[in-house]
């Protein structure tokens, strides 16, 4: 057979009625998720400020900044999960939307250190003294608003989304041709970004940051912070993409994943739906980033890399597509792993990772969460046969 | 602080030898015999004096040392050529008396060290002393030095060499070197005048430097060259030049294009197949590319002495290595991903990631040393400005000729009428009888195959390292996808539609933005045209 | 013996040391090692990895340090750079270690910069960079642009009359830098505008056709011609590759650069390459039996006889012994004690003299200029006379020439202004 133009629609014998089935029944997940992750959350934070450090029951700043960096990785995957968990756009290029979120941070930190730099330089960023700009670029006005650099966050990667996706879906550009030109823009961001005559710091990316809205960045107390904020974030994120997959918007959009010739036919738009859930994908993706940023506390252009997008469809796709709170797990479960194991056996992880990928597509189309809800879904058939 | 003392010793040494021989020239023997002992800034100086003293009798060790072939005893001082032979041994021959020595080991030899400065000034002598060699090329590679390195003494050797020299484009060389030096050193306008009428056909660099220089201004804004009508003539002349130069410069980024679209087209052809006739989104290609080059490293480190034929065997080799993985990744993994080509991606990728991890285990993270045959070095001249070299010549040939094979292959063989069959239409295809397993086997194979004979090309033109193939994943799906999927036509002209956009782009816009400038045009196109320059037609395109 | 034994079992476990460690407690000095194991800088990284390893057996095999043994953390940032600043931090505040040796590229020892000065740790940078930082955690023992680049473009000028300059480099912070300070030192030197050109290509660029055409066409205008390149790792075989089928020998546009060194070309075919120059701190053909005892020991270590040694593993060395010397003088493992016991500490290198640390936490080292062989090494052809001290900040890049550093009381500042009498850009 030749590449299939439509999406990859059989994903397992199910019928669209069961699977309707399986999405209430999520709703029902949401409260449990949400104590969850905010119950660690809160017990992470207060057990890092509040309990000294010689205690067993203290939390090292170390597993706050990971913790940190877990969620906006989580608010990253759940981003890939909206488009194609629910749509069947295989996206390998959000990446490139984390990172541009975390550039237009970035920007804004590099700014709040002003004269503090190593040249002292109150306009310029270090980077730009040593290579002799005279003046700071038009592009990086304004980044020393915050509110400024907050609407950058979301409306550049949100521009992108849009427009590629309005070229690429209004031409019917779909399933692997799609997903290999999110790679092919994300590779040529990559490479824009490396170029130092970009502006933005080149291989280097954006690093040093001071603080963030006057609070030092290497306070435990902003860490904390940044963390309860993330957390919260991606609570609201989680339960507003789970409100509009509810929807009738959401049904539709499910719709064109497993049909879209015969929701086009029945008066749909499609084309405008898959652009507006791509831009809304690509923001959140956007906001991870911006998360993600000041708590690693570097950026750099290898967050645009080809590989770094694939991993996170893996992350989705072993947690289990078409969830949400699938994407989370899957996120938080192989980066806690990458963390442990990369420490252990740095030879073993890659061979561990790569039969991971392996077994999941193979064994596992629907993830771990889709090994809990098969048996489930057996359940229920066998009570109503 | 026992070596400032040698050293000191050494020079004082030399300060009281050339004291002593001073008065009579030092001998022969003295000299040679200096070679040994001398620092570095000391040897211009011996080697000036050997050639006025020894001449040709010196040749022997001026291309020894020129080669750093040339030794000394630590016993007794004597020069010897020594090669290294594969025991580890050297084997000896005097430089002076040609008298064979035999083989001795490293510890009893020492090195004369030459540096870059030296190597300059012993190929002019030896330009000096092989003027009136018999062989061709040798008289050549002197004329051209000398070309380059005017002096009096040059151009008496050479209008002496210009009466006996009976090869016609040797001739022109030395006019133009004649030529030059009238130009350049004569005090009478006409002779000049003339001398710039000959060089007006010459493409030699130092021609067009010289009259351009003619042209130049000094610091004050006066011209250098007084003369008004040798200034205007000159810029007649470089401009002339200019053009011809312009033309072969083009012929040269056409060819770089064709060199960097054939690359692009090995890499790629093996994705049309995996990717664009079974649809299979194989992100390990790439890996399958490495697999083939490091085919080519053990095919080297199994034949040490044939590394001349060794890329003649690795070819097959690495066909058969490749398509070999090729097929267990398809027997293994991709057949129960059949009609979700979205996942395969994912198998794939954990494939490659797999794949490359092994490598590392095996061979070890460094990059490893694939050597160049003597055929596929240098390269192949047509003038002074114009050359092509012979590893990308071949590798383009070599491309074309995968490419073709590969066509006749699925149009002329019972597999490639299978592999079409079920590529159209898999249900058919089986109805009728077609062992649609063994064929997607056999297909993914044949791609993988390919993808490792690309591995050997590359490894004539890269590193060879476990990171070898990430650097082509994304080339081949844009060349692969631009082309048009399921159309190998369409894969070679993106192939070198690609490359020579990018080459020609290059020095214009520097070398990433060529790059990033040649993607966003791929997306943008793809936008506009989503099946590619040639869409499939027909049933098997939905 | 039975001290070796347990050296190699230290070494064996290092990658386990997660586990053990509760085992080893209290009574062990740690010490971090910070390389890269997998990602595209293992290729580079892994090298100084097993350097570390081995002066760690040797230190605890002479007894180990203030009475303790030396026990190895090795962990695998992964050629991630946010990964660097994250194990960084595990280091310091989860395995407590004493010191970190790591970081290969720039990006790197930026990333761990912040965390480092943030939990005052101590760290040794081995490699050679493009300067402009000097940090009170961060000890740097590779060469600073004025021991490597600026040196060879002098050997080029002096000794081989070059008029000509090719500065090609990969496009990162690196050589551009080092680019900005030759240019800018060239000019001083009288050299036009026109006769200087500058070129970047992309990280792992392959295709080297056209910029070695132009570097042909460039180097044929009449003058001596040379590149100073500052490619970057793995472009590097096909470069020099293109470079030799073109017919660019390294007689008529000999290429200098410092990126290349023994382990680099001991995955190319050296042929070609025959008398383009590297200019480094150290070669492994250096004659003198300290380096001969180095590179058995190390040929011992890895058991593997065709394995090499280059200058970022001397620059390890000399760190390692340094910091052992500090700690013994200061008589605690306390980073700022050991900090200022640094200054002033000196010991052998391997190239026949001595390594001073000083004040702006750079060391003094000789340069070496050397040509390639055909079997890959290096052929010493020149050498400064005698120790050119580190400048963390260039006199010849505007923004830095009224920077110093200097980490002794009382100034006690990386980035001391002499204009303004201000001390900047500190994170403490």
């Amino acid at each position: 057979m030749t590449v299939s133009a439509q999406s990859d629609a059989n994903l397992a014998p199910q019928t669209l009625t069961q699977r309707f089935s399986a999405l209430h029944e999520l709703r029902d997940k949401a409260p449990l998720f949400l104590s969850l992750l905010f119950g660690v959350t809160l017990y992470a934070s207060v057990c890092n400020l509040y309990v000294p450090e010689g205690s067993i029951f203290h939390v090292s700043t170390y597993t706050i900044t990971l913790l940190g960096k877990y969620l906006s990785f989580a608010l990253l995957a759940l981003a890939v999960d909206v488009v194609w968990g629910y749509c069947g756009i295989l996206s390998l290029g959000h990446g490139a939307f984390f990172a541009l979120g975390g550039y237009a941070m970035g920007m804004y930190l590099m700014r709040q250190i002003g004269d503090r730099g190593v040249y002292a330089n109150p306009d310029l960023p270090d980077f730009m003294v040593f290579l002799n700009w005279s003046e700071i670029p038009w592009f990086w006005q304004g980044f020393d608003q915050f509110w400024f650099a907050m609407v950058m966050v979301l409306l550049v990667p949100g521009l992108l989304a849009f427009v590629f996706g309005w070229l690429a879906f209004r031409s019917r550009v779909t399933g692997v041709y799609f997903s290999i030109m999110t790679q092919a823009l994300t590779y040529a961001l990559m490479l824009a970004f490396f170029r130092n005559e970009m502006g933005f710091g080149g291989n280097n990316g954006l690093t040093d940051f001071k603080d963030l809205l006057g609070f030092s960045l290497q306070a435990d107390s902003t860490r904390v912070a940044l963390l309860i904020c993330t957390s919260v974030i991606l609570g609201l994120a989680y339960v507003l993409s789970q409100w509009i997959m509810n929807s009738k918007l959401g049904r539709l959009i499910v719709g064109v994943r497993d049909a879209e010739p015969r929701a086009r036919f029945l008066g749909y738009k499609t084309e405008n739906y898959k652009v507006w859930l791509f831009v809304y994908s690509g923001m959140l993706a956007a906001i991870a980033g911006a998360l993600y940023v000041p708590q690693v506390g570097i950026i750099n252009p290898g967050e645009f890399s080809p590989l770094n997008s694939i991993e996170v469809v893996v992350w989705v796709a072993v947690g289990g597509r078409g969830t949400l709170y699938g994407a989370i797990v899957g996120a938080l479960l192989i980066n806690y792993a990458k963390t442990r194991f990369t420490a252990i056996f740095p030879e073993a992880w890659l061979f561990a990772l790569g039969a991971l990928f392996v077994a999941v597509t193979v064994f596992l189309p629907q993830g771990l969460m889709g090994l809990i809800k098969r048996s489930h879904v057996e359940n229920n058939n066998v009570e109503k046969t | 602080m026992r070596r400032l003392y040698l050293t000191l010793f050494n020079v004082m040494l030399l300060l009281i030898s050339s004291h002593l021989f001073a008065a009579n020239e030092p001998s022969l023997d003295g000299l040679t015999h200096q070679l040994t002992t001398a620092k570095l800034k000391q040897v211009p100086h011996i080697i000036e004096q050997l050639e006025t003293q020894g001449g040709e009798r010196m040749l022997p060790l001026f291309s020894a040392m020129l080669a750093g072939e040339l030794y000394y005893r630590k016993d007794d001082s004597r020069l010897v050529h020594a090669k290294k032979m594969e025991s580890g041994n050297f084997s000896l021959v005097d430089v002076i008396t040609a008298e064979t020595i035999g083989d001795v080991k490293k510890k009893t030899i020492k090195k004369v060290r030459v540096n870059n400065r030296l190597r300059t000034q012993l190929r002019s002598v030896i330009s000096r002393l092989t003027l009136f060699s018999s062989d061709r090329d040798t008289r050549e590679a002197a004329i051209k030095n000398m070309l380059n390195a005017l002096n009096e003494g040059n151009i008496v050797l050479l209008s002496k060499a210009k009466a006996d020299e009976e090869d016609q484009d040797l001739l022109v060389l030395i006019d133009t070197a004649l030529s030059l030096n009238d130009l350049l050193n004569n005090a009478e306008i006409e002779v000049r005048l003339a001398a710039l009428d000959d060089l007006s056909n010459s493409l030699e660099p130092i021609v067009k430097s010289s009259v351009e220089a003619l042209l130049e201004k000094d610091d004050d804004g006066n011209f250098i060259e007084s003369d008004v009508v040798l200034r205007n003539k000159a810029a007649v002349v470089a401009e002339k030049i200019e053009g011809k130069v312009g033309f072969y410069s083009f012929l040269e980024k056409l060819f770089f294009g064709l060199s960097l679209g054939s690359v692009l087209l090995l890499a790629a052809t093996g994705l049309a197949i995996t990717f664009g006739v079974m649809g299979v989104i194989n992100m390990a290609h790439g890996e399958l590319i490495m697999i083939g080059a490091y085919t080519t490293y053990v095919v080297q480190l199994l034949m040490p002495n044939a590394i001349e034929y060794s890329l003649l065997v690795a070819v097959p080799a690495a066909f058969l290595v490749a398509g070999f993985v090729g097929v267990l990744i398809e027997r293994g993994v991709i057949r129960f991903l059949h009609g979700r080509p979205l996942e395969t991606l994912l198998a794939t990728f954990g494939i490659s990631l797999i794949l490359q991890q092994m490598v590392r285990s095996v061979f070890s993270p460094l990059n490893r040393q694939v050597e160049t045959p003597q055929w596929m070095s240098g390269s192949l001249e047509f003038n002074a400005i114009f050359s092509i070299t012979y590893n990308r010549l071949y590798i383009l040939v070599f491309a074309l000729l995968v490419f073709f094979a590969l066509q006749l292959i699925l149009k002329r063989t019972s597999l490639g009428l299978n592999v079409r069959a079920v590529s159209q239409n898999r249900n058919m295809a089986k109805a009728m009888g077609i062992r649609t397993e063994w064929v997607d086997a056999m297909t993914f194979g044949l791609g993988s195959g390919i993808a490792g004979i690309a591995g050997v090309a590359l490894s004539q033109l890269t590193n060879v390292g476990p990171n070898l193939g990430q650097s082509y994943i994304i080339d081949s799906f844009m060349v692969v996808v631009f082309g048009g999927v399921g159309h190998l036509w369409g894969t070679l002209v993106a192939g070198f539609t690609l490359g020579i956009t990018n080459k020609f782009l290059e020095p214009v816009t520097g070398a990433v933005l060529a790059n990033i400038i040649v993607l966003v045009f791929i997306i943008l196109f793809i936008q506009k045209r989503p099946r590619g320059l040639f869409p499939q037609k027909g049933r098997a395109a939905e | 013996m039975k001290m070796k034994k347990i050296a190699s079992k230290l070494a064996l476990t290092a990658g386990a040391c997660l586990l053990s460690m509760s085992l080893y407690a209290a009574d062990t000095i740690k010490v971090g090692v910070l390389h890269s194991l997998s990602g595209t800088m293992a290729i580079s990284e892994t090298t100084l990895k097993d350097t570390v390893l081995m002066m760690i057996e040797e230190q605890n095999k002479k007894g180990g340090l203030l009475g303790k043994k030396l026990e190895p953390v090795v962990v695998d940032p992964a050629s991630n750079w946010p990964l660097f600043a994250e194990k960084t931090r595990e280091l310091l505040s989860q395995e407590k270690v004493d010191v970190i040796f790591g970081c290969w590229t720039s990006v790197s020892r930026k990333s761990v910069l912040p965390v480092i000065e943030e939990l005052n740790g101590l760290l040794f940078y081995p490699v050679q960079y493009e300067g402009e930082e000097s940090s009170k955690n961060v000890f740097y023992t590779g060469a600073a642009p004025n021991q490597q680049a600026i040196p060879a473009v002098d050997y080029l000028m002096d000794e081989m009359d070059v008029k000509r300059w090719v500065l090609a480099g990969t496009d990162y912070v690196y050589p551009r830098t080092t680019n900005k300070i030759l240019e800018a030192y060239l000019r001083s030197k009288g050299v036009a505008e026109k006769d200087i050109m500058i070129s970047y290509t992309p990280f792992g660029h392959s295709d080297w056709q056209g910029i070695v055409s132009n570097i042909k066409k460039f180097g044929n205008a009449g003058k001596k011609t040379a590149v100073v390149s500052t490619i970057n790792g793995d472009a590097n075989v096909p470069f020099y590759k293109e470079l030799g089928n073109q017919g660019v020998s390294s007689e008529n546009i000999p290429v200098v650069a410092f990126s290349v060194g023994e382990e680099e070309l001991s995955g190319i075919d050296a042929k070609p390459l025959v008398g383009h120059l590297a200019a480094w701190n150290y070669f492994q053909s250096v004659e003198n039996d300290a380096n001969e005892a180095f590179i058995k020991q190390w040929k011992t270590f890895i058991k593997d006889d065709k394995r090499v040694t280059n200058d970022p593993m001397e620059a390890t060395y000399i760190g390692f012994n340094m910091w052992v010397k500090a700690v013994e003088k200061a008589g605690s493992t306390d980073v700022n004690k050991v900090e200022q016991a640094m200054i002033g500490v000196s010991t052998p290198n391997l190239t026949g003299g001595v390594a001073v640390m000083n004040a702006n936490h750079h060391l003094s080292k000789p340069v070496l200029i050397g040509e390639i062989q055909a079997d890959g090494q290096l052929e010493v052809v020149w050498e400064t006379d005698g120790l050119l001290a580190g400048d963390a900040w260039s006199n010849f890049l505007p923004s830095s020439k009224d920077i110093i550093a200097n980490w002794k009381p009382p100034m006690t500042c990386g980035n001391y202004n002499t204009k303004t009498k201000k001390c900047a850009g500190q994170n403490y």
